[in-house]
């Protein structure tokens, strides 16, 4: 895997209204540009913010994803949980999740 | 001149962006707090205020990561974010190119650090001067201490570098206000977001209003992952502040507010 690559995807996501506009009118042909895998490609291309978190992509980079998806805070904080439980913990990177999965430490 | 006024403060997107989340009583308590501790800065009528952050790769990545930038431009932008989602609109902050560039070859003196012409703020920033310059009237000089992509620098750097902030600013004619951003315990934007170490939070407060250079660099990184957060990784920011006010501190307002992912922290030091 490449963590570098998926997060190196999202800095230019955040940063670039281009890359944005790619993303969601040319999604396939961008994601060529990035060194993924087949795992990390179809996270991306499918929005699966779970799948992204537990490979292990920075939270300050993935944080904007959502709502570049739409996706509202507690949205975005339930799709981790559901991630971790779905693909298990998380793999690299410091972003792990150290509470439970039924704690909703900030209400949400 | 040099320092007029030296601080630091919590920049969690949450601050503004989940504001409507909160309790609106403990909202409305911090927020004046907030706002308190941006007009004790303007009454020190500051020429240019550096805001020492910690971004999140709004400009800087692992591809070319520098422990320490310093903006060189007489204009900036932000915020990065989603507008709606920062509750802070888009817009165009003064710079001042040509004070950086003064600052930035006195710093060079002792800190090998990286200049930047560009610079999109990002929350680190962002949420601060919607506090403290709400009209974007006041130069702003971005500094970044890469907090988010280990290695990082270690905590005794972050003192040189706000050693030679000082040394910088002494040098200078304007008038210069000096406010550090981030921390203190957090682990934000992962489902743990709220999760504050209060004890560990209060500690280290009390080590930098006592300005206690050997207690503030008493931490390791490991440590601070365990006990702080990936978030914890940030006090280097309040290090570099308390460096270069030598100073006292004041706390103006600290409470967990875990909505907004962190011990909500604003704080004067005085300049010795």
């Amino acid at each position: 895997m490449s963590l570098y690559g998926m997060q190196k995807f999202l800095f230019a996501l955040n940063r670039e209204p281009e890359v944005q506009r790619r993303y969601r009118e040319d999604r396939e042909p961008l994601l060529a540009g990035y060194d993924l895998d087949d795992e990390e490609r179809l996270a991306i291309r499918d929005g699966d913010i779970g799948k992204l978190y537990v490979l292990g992509c920075n939270g300050q980079l993935l944080m904007h994803f959502a709502p570049l998806l739409g996706m509202p805070w507690a949205e975005y904080i339930a799709a981790m949980r559901e991630g971790v439980e779905k693909y298990g913990p998380v793999r690299a990177g410091i972003y792990a999740m150290t509470t439970r999965g039924d704690e909703k430490v900030a209400g949400v | 001149m040099s320092l007029v006024f030296a601080g630091v403060c919590s920049h969690a997107p949450g601050i503004t962006g989940r504001a409507h989340l909160a309790d609106p009583a403990i909202k409305d308590e911090f927020h004046a707090q907030f706002h308190r501790f941006g007009e004790a800065l303007r009454a020190t009528k500051p020429d240019a205020v550096i805001v020492v952050a910690a971004e999140h790769f709004a400009n800087f990545f692992m591809n070319n990561m520098p422990a320490y930038a310093i903006g060189m431009a007489d204009h900036y932008e932000g915020p990065i974010e989603d507008p709606q989602w920062l509750g802070i609109q888009k817009t165009r902050v003064p710079g001042n190119a040509a004070l950086s560039q003064r600052l930035i070859r006195e710093v060079m003196q002792t800190v090998d650090v990286a200049y930047a012409e560009e610079w999109k703020f990002d929350h680190g920033i962002m949420v601060p001067l919607n506090f403290l310059t709400p009209k974007y009237d006041t130069s702003i000089i971005p500094v970044n201490i890469n907090c988010q992509g280990p290695p990082l620098t270690p905590l005794h750097r972050a003192w040189a570098f706000g050693e030679a902030l000082r040394r910088a600013c002494d040098q200078a004619p304007e008038r210069i206000a000096l406010v550090g951003t981030g921390g203190i315990s957090h682990w934000p934007c992962t489902p743990d977001s709220g999760k504050v170490n209060e004890a560990w939070d209060r500690d280290f407060l009390d080590r930098w209003c006592r300005n206690d250079r050997a207690a503030m660099l008493d931490y390791t990184d490991e440590a601070t992952y365990r006990e702080a957060g990936q978030g914890g990784f940030e006090i280097r920011t309040f290090i570099s502040v308390a460096a270069a006010a030598r100073g006292r501190g004041e706390v103006l307002h600290f409470k967990p507010i875990p909505i907004f992912a962190v011990s909500c922290t604003a704080a004067t030091m005085s300049i010795e």
